[in-house]
């Protein structure tokens, strides 16, 4: 009984959810968002490796490609009724254009609410890994970036020059 | 055989094989890049070396290349050696330091062969801190993708492209590490064979373009065991599928058939399938029905009317014309073909069962050492056979190489040794054909007359044939070269076909190949049709299309089914035009929409290939099977299907038992004389391993519970597949099936397509357990057929008149392919090709348009000017938009006085010029 009264006067370990938030880490898996790399384009190149990594084939997309071939998803479905939150998607991601946020407030009466398609997906962030941009670093030229243009890139090669 | 030791333990194997070849057919993970089983070795890239030991004291052992080291017995070798590890990856290693960070954006990614060896080595981090080289890509045409940088100068691709195929347009340029691989400038690449540049090369510099516009990885595709319909060859395919649209056509190993590689036409064509010209739904004449309300309204017209007939089609599976056979009766079914396209495959059936020679498989033709050809352009009617034969003019100059003793694997030492010298080949054609380069003497002549030649070549093999009289001198000493050259062959080969349209210049080859022989066991005759089912419908018996039209016309019957044909590609306009407005009702059952579902009253959706399943009988006899990819969306059936549920409404006895693929293909063996053994060519639907059914989807599937959760969140039960022992998910098994059910290939660590190494008994040869598919028709051995007689007369031309011709075009002679999108792009322009001198005499230029007409069909055709054309002779290309079916070949009349008027008409010159 004593023990109890004393319990009283001690910090609440509880919180009072929904008024007061829960405290996440940034690593926290939660909700699955696509970022934007830092001059705000689309991340996603729609390489399907999210889709293959994940165990409950819950990712379904269609890569396509934009008229400076720049790829991206022309659609991102993630059926959040069947998604476990292991963060296997966000691994395999090669452009960290898929991250897992601290935010699980994601509960629906009707399940297929709980399809998630592009436009609730994508946000205007470059979400837990600022300044990565896949295409500065890949060899492919797209739209404002030409052969030669990445990082680590010499400037392409003159076929027809004889010098050695 | 020999014996030698790998890594301690010994192994009993066949010499004549290098030693990679070798190790792969023992099952060892040996990484390579350069050499390919149908191309050699070169010893270029020197990834997979080996260490090789002088004897069981020998520990030191050296490094070779084990692609270029010949087996020799009791050779002690190891894969293992810390050393020759070190060495391999080190080389990987070397690849990587320009090979771009791409593989997120990279088509081949997940069935790359560099992916597979960089990690089979171990190499796994980037040392080099230096710049990467880069380069710029070309346009190369509606087919190919180029993205050099990713190019590991393994020089596959050229060797393929330039040595194996006859390309011209696609070389190495610049130096060391700057070597490029391109054409010289941006353009279409012009080989027939460019799509197996994606297949062919190792890593993404090639790559599917028509794959890009709907991007897929390999892992996602559903797969099944396919066959091309778009040549009579029949090679067999791998149909991929995804979101319910065809995604992609890759090749399917056959050792007999197609080998490694497939034609464009094959490649690309099946774009039709996802086409918007598709129909989709059923309709009768007022609306779009449902398929209870379809069958409703057929039932009661089906017991009005007087007869029905139905017309099956070449492009369509025998078990399609088998059900519309046993529907209509077989006294009511007729082939959907000209009268002379049937009378041709009636006769290449007759030569082929009562002659005595084999016709042998493409294979086979690629093993010849002397062709002679008559009257056919395979490069456009029959790709890959055209392929064969720039193989076999590599046998007579191969045998001095063999005489030095530098084996058949040694590409390269046996290119350099022969130069430029080739092997027996004779071709004969009306026009220039791409084999001509290799050709020892080359004949272009009107069909008559190559059949004269031929009658002429088989006179001087054996007297009994007779002999074409009054030969110009040239050409009587041009057989006699042919009949020499043919009889210092081991292995010859006579090739012709269906698609010259002449049936003379059928039985002159016929006759060579009959004199032939008597003197060499081992000859061939070959001769191509004109659609992927030509043969089997032949052999199926039924009546020719004019019965039909009469049957109509007279009034005996008065409703028809057509069946995946339009009537406007076999009969003449106004004659068809007429047939159908006679027929009170034209049921149409297609899968695009064409003239001739325009007239239809009842129009029924079809399935296509990847939507089917079915038999189909390629131009050697042998019936290959393929099958459904996805189930079909919308109310798409197979033919068969629909002709078997309409047959159990209208209370048809015959077909009432059959419920499904496997009972009427159970049936037509049976009833068909011909088609015996056509159900033994796949196991039946009830065949299981280890009691599952074989995996349509690999284990790496994705998306299985989101693709349709836009839908529905909860996800359909998938589809069942009754007509065979394929499933439509990735349960099932996953291991290697038998060799006619092979959905993919892939073996662990090999996702790529030369994972195929690993179904093959010998790496090269045959699948294990046979390469599938059956052969119907075999030489009968005694009591053949005599010789033909009857030899034409010399071509003569007439004035006022032109003889025309057809001539084929890979792209654009075959229906279905010219309606994908990429092929569509290489669709040449109608004309008609004349002879400079011909021209002059009417009056004509290039591009000015030609007005004649062909059995009171007019036409206005622009000008083309070819001056190996024979004189008296005009070239129409067939099959193409805008050029009217004729019954070809055929007298033209050129009214002289319309040229001067049509010269005027400048603005119709300058559209065409």
């Amino acid at each position: 009984m004593w023990l109890t009264f004393l319990h009283m006067f001690r910090k609440r370990v509880t919180i009072q959810y929904p008024e007061e938030k829960a405290k996440l880490p940034p690593r926290w898996r939660g909700r699955i968002v696509l970022t934007r790399d830092p001059d705000m384009g689309e991340r996603c190149v729609g390489c399907y490796l999210c889709a293959a990594a994940c165990p409950v084939d819950c990712i379904s997309l269609q890569a396509t490609e934009d008229e400076n071939g720049r790829r991206y998803p022309e659609f991102f479905r993630i059926n959040f009724s069947r998604c476990i939150f292991c963060g296997f998607c966000e691994e395999a991601c090669p452009t960290y254009a898929i991250q897992l946020i601290p935010d699980f407030e994601m509960a629906e009466y009707n399940r297929q609410n709980l399809v998630y398609e592009k436009k609730d997906l994508l946000i205007d962030s470059q979400g837990k890994y600022p300044g990565y941009n896949y295409y500065k670093v890949a060899g492919l030229a797209i739209g404002g970036k030409d052969k030669g243009q990445a990082e680590n890139e010499d400037v392409p090669v003159d076929i027809r020059s004889l010098v050695p | 055989m020999a014996t030698i030791v790998i890594d301690g333990k010994t192994y009993e194997i066949p010499t004549g094989k290098n030693l990679l070849e070798t190790c792969l057919t023992l099952g060892f993970d040996l990484p390579y890049f350069c050499w390919h089983p149908a191309l050699g070795s070169v010893g270029a890239c020197r990834q997979c070396a080996v260490k090789v030991y002088k004897d069981e004291n020998d520990t030191r052992g050296r490094l070779v290349m084990s692609c270029m080291e010949a087996v020799t017995p009791n050779q002690r070798i190891s894969i293992s050696d810390p050393e020759a590890k070190a060495f391999r990856e080190q080389v990987i290693e070397w690849l990587m330091t320009n090979h771009p960070h791409d593989c997120a954006v990279c088509d081949e990614g997940g069935s790359c062969h560099l992916q597979d060896m960089t990690v089979m080595t171990g190499h796994d981090y980037r040392r080099f801190r230096f710049k990467k080289r880069t380069h710029r890509n070309q346009y190369l045409g509606p087919f190919i993708n180029h993205e050099m940088n990713r190019c590991i100068q393994c020089y596959r691709c050229v060797r393929f492209y330039k040595d194996y195929a006859g390309g011209k347009d696609l070389d190495v340029y610049a130096s060391k590490s700057n070597v490029y691989f391109g054409r010289e400038e941006d353009g279409i690449l012009e080989s027939e064979f460019s799509g197996n540049l994606a297949e062919v090369c190792p890593t993404g510099v090639f790559t599917d373009k028509t794959l890009k516009e709907h991007y897929t990885r390999k892992w996602d595709l559903t797969m099944s065991p396919s066959v091309c319909q778009h040549c009579s060859i029949g090679c067999n395919t791998v149909a991929g599928e995804r979101y319910g649209t065809l995604r992609m056509i890759a090749n399917r190993f056959h050792g007999q058939v197609n080998g490694y590689f497939l034609c464009d036409r094959g490649r690309f064509g099946y774009e039709f399938v996802n086409a918007d010209k598709r129909i989709r739904q059923a309709w009768t004449g007022e609306s779009v029905v449902s398929p209870e309300q379809l069958l409703n309204h057929m039932a009661p017209a089906w017991n009005q009317s007087k007869k029905v007939i139905g017309i099956g089609s070449p492009r369509a599976s025998l078990q399609s014309n088998f059900a519309l056979k046993a529907l209509v009766g077989a006294d009511n079914f007729y082939h959907g073909v000209s009268d002379n396209e049937h009378d041709l495959a009636d006769l290449a059936i007759r030569i082929f069962r009562e002659g005595s020679v084999r016709t042998p498989s493409t294979r086979e033709v690629e093993k010849a050492d002397a062709v002679f050809i008559l009257g056919e352009d395979i490069t456009n009617t029959a790709p890959i056979l055209a392929l064969a034969v720039r193989q076999a003019v590599r046998h007579e100059p191969g045998k001095a190489a063999d005489a030095v003793h530098i084996p058949g694997w040694h590409d390269a030492a046996r290119r350099e040794m022969a130069q430029q010298s080739k092997g027996p080949l004779f071709v004969t054609s009306v026009h220039t054909t791409k084999l001509d380069e290799l050709a020892r003497d080359v004949y272009r002549a009107a069909p008559d007359d190559i059949a004269r030649l031929g009658f002429a070549v088989a006179h001087r093999l054996d007297p009994q044939v007779p002999d074409a009289t009054d030969l110009p001198e040239a050409v009587a000493q041009l057989a006699d070269r042919i009949a020499q050259a043919l009889l210092a062959a081991e292995r010859p080969v006579i090739i012709s076909g269906a698609c010259c349209e002449s049936g003379c210049v059928m039985k002159a080859a016929a006759n060579v190949a009959w004199a032939l022989q008597k003197k060499k066991q081992q000859t061939g005759l070959v001769l191509t049709m004109l659609e992927c089912n030509s043969l089997g419908l032949a052999m199926m018996g039924g009546h020719r299309l004019h019965a039909a039209f009469n049957a109509v016309m007279n009034g005996h019957a008065d409703t028809v089914i057509v069946m995946e044909n339009d009537l406007y590609r076999h009969g003449k306009a106004d004659e068809v035009d007429a047939f159908l407005s006679k027929c009170q009702r034209v049921i149409v059952l297609d899968h695009l929409l064409h003239k001739t579902v325009s007239k239809a009253s009842v129009i029924i959706p079809a399935g296509t290939f990847a939507e089917s399943d079915g038999t189909l009988v390629n131009n050697e006899g042998r019936a290959q099977r393929f099958f459904q990819a996805y189930e079909p969306t919308d109310i798409i059936r197979e033919s068969w299907r629909w002709l078997l549920t309409l047959g159990h409404r209208i209370g048809n006895s015959r077909m009432a038992p059959w419920q499904n693929f496997e009972d009427v293909t159970l049936a037509m063996d049976r009833e068909e004389p011909l088609l015996r053994g056509v159900a033994g060519v796949t196991p039946p639907s009830a065949f299981r391993i280890a009691g599952q059914r074989i995996a349509r989807e690999t284990h790496r599937y994705s998306g299985r519970t989101s693709q349709q959760a836009n839908i529905n969140v909860s996800e359909p039960k998938p589809p069942e597949d009754p007509d065979s022992p394929l499933s439509y998910t990735m349960e099932g098994f996953h291991g290697q099936p038998p060799s006619s059910l092979i959905p993919y290939f892939w073996a662990p660590g090999w996702n790529s397509v030369q994972s195929v190494n690993k179904y093959q008994a010998e790496v090269g040869g045959s699948l294990r357990d046979d390469d599938p598919g059956v052969r119907l028709l075999e030489p009968r051995t005694e009591g053949t057929l005599p010789y033909f007689v009857g030899v034409p007369e010399r071509f003569r031309p007439l004035d006022d008149h032109l003889w025309i011709v057809s001539l084929h075009h890979i792209f654009g002679s075959e229906e279905l392919s010219a309606h994908a999108p990429s092929v569509a792009q290489r669709v040449p322009q109608p004309y008609i090709l004349l002879h400079p001198s011909d021209a002059a005499a009417l009056g004509v230029e290039t591009g000015h348009p030609l007005v004649f007409t062909i059995e009171s069909q007019s036409y206005r055709l622009p000008v083309k000017l070819s001056d190996v054309l024979p004189v008296g002779i005009a070239g129409m290309p067939y099959g193409i938009d805008g050029v009217p079916y004729a019954d070809l070949p055929e007298w033209a009349i050129v009214p002289r006085g319309n040229q001067r008027q049509n010269l005027n008409d400048l603005s119709y010159a300058k559209r065409h010029a």
